[in-house]
């Protein structure tokens, strides 16, 4: 699991030998092979749909196996506008990846409401219920910004830690692999947000 | 000297054991040593489109749905018949067209019979 000496492993695979770790290993198996879950809410889901076709084609980063079902899964990309309806489905299914699990808010709304966030009815951003890797901007993102997220999160797990303190959560046994889904309250949903996963920015306003 | 033939059955058999519990032990030994399992009642929940999954799964149908089974054959095979004789009607003789009117008739005697039977009321029993 120790580093492994970069001139030594220059000097080695000049001989011909390749060296690698668990843990590179690992991550290289895990980072080719993020299966997303099959999963649209609005027109971000047409983006994502077209980034899964041929032409942009997210099969060359190992992501086009879009899985029916949660149990198979590795990422979630929340592509799309998340009603207060919606937003506990969402959670139950994050609830029931495996893990390691991650996941994309892609657009405007995924991340805040976008231009819904003044409505009644719309969740100001999944990340207030699950923890979120990457944000992509965008109404909608295009298929581009889409992949570029992809990446950012196989350079992600590809620096994940296997042992040691800072290693990834899922390792970590304290780490929790569920979290609370909110039910229907009376105006918002019970509780609006999880303070555990969700702290907005304090606003400090002078007098 | 050539091997006995069942040999080979018997290699076949050992790699076919060993194939697959070789990752089912490596999982095993990557869950002991690395990746703690974190099973909830949430992640182990039944998987219904995030839905929380409503009763039992085992459920008993009532058997007064047959009898609606039954009934609504009536009409289905009566729509069999009617639509080619629909179609065929200008060029049918009378005798046909007698034919399908008792054939008819015979259908809406059942349905009547069920009728008077109390089949299409909704009844808790």
């Amino acid at each position: 699991m120790s580093e492994i000496d970069e001139g030594l492993r220059a000097e080695l695979q000049r001989q011909g030998v390749w060296v690698t770790s668990m843990q590179e290993l690992y991550n290289w198996g895990r980072k080719n092979s993020i299966w997303p879950l099959q999963f649209g809410l609005a027109c971000c889901a047409i983006e994502m749909i077209a980034t899964a076709a041929s032409r942009y084609d997210i099969a060359r980063f190992g992501g086009e196996v879009f899985r029916p079902s949660p149990r198979q899964a590795d990422l979630m990309i929340v592509a799309g506008t998340v009603t207060k309806k919606m937003a506990p489905q969402i959670v139950r299914l994050y609830n029931q990846m495996p893990d390691p699990k991650y996941v994309i808010s892609m657009g405007a709304c995924a991340i805040s409401g976008g231009p819904f966030k003044q409505g009644y009815n719309v969740l100001k951003g999944i990340d207030r219920y699950i923890p979120v890797d990457v944000y992509i901007p965008g109404c909608p993102p295009r298929p581009e910004a889409l992949l570029h997220a992809f990446m950012e999160l196989q350079r992600k797990i590809d620096g994940q830690k296997l042992t040691g303190a800072t290693k990834a959560e899922h390792l970590t046994a304290a780490q929790p692999s569920e979290f609370p889904v909110p039910a229907f309250g009376e105006h918002d949903l019970e509780p609006p947000a999880n303070p555990n996963v969700f702290q907005p920015p304090k606003v400090e306003r002078q007098g | 000297m050539t091997p006995d033939p069942y040999v080979f059955i018997i290699i076949f058999i050992g790699v076919a054991l060993v194939f697959p519990l070789i990752p089912l032990a490596l999982a095993w030994l990557w869950r002991r040593v690395f990746q703690p399992p974190k099973p909830g009642a949430e992640k182990n929940a039944t998987y219904e489109c995030g839905v929380e999954s409503i009763g039992e799964a085992q459920i008993q149908f009532r058997s007064q749905y047959y009898l609606y089974a039954i009934i609504f054959l009536i009409f289905d095979v009566e729509a069999i018949f009617l639509v080619p004789f629909a179609v065929a009607f200008t060029g049918l003789p009378v005798g046909a067209f007698i034919a399908i009117l008792v054939f008819l008739l015979l259908l809406i005697e059942g349905l009547v019979w069920a009728w008077g039977k109390g089949c299409l009321s909704w009844a808790a029993r």
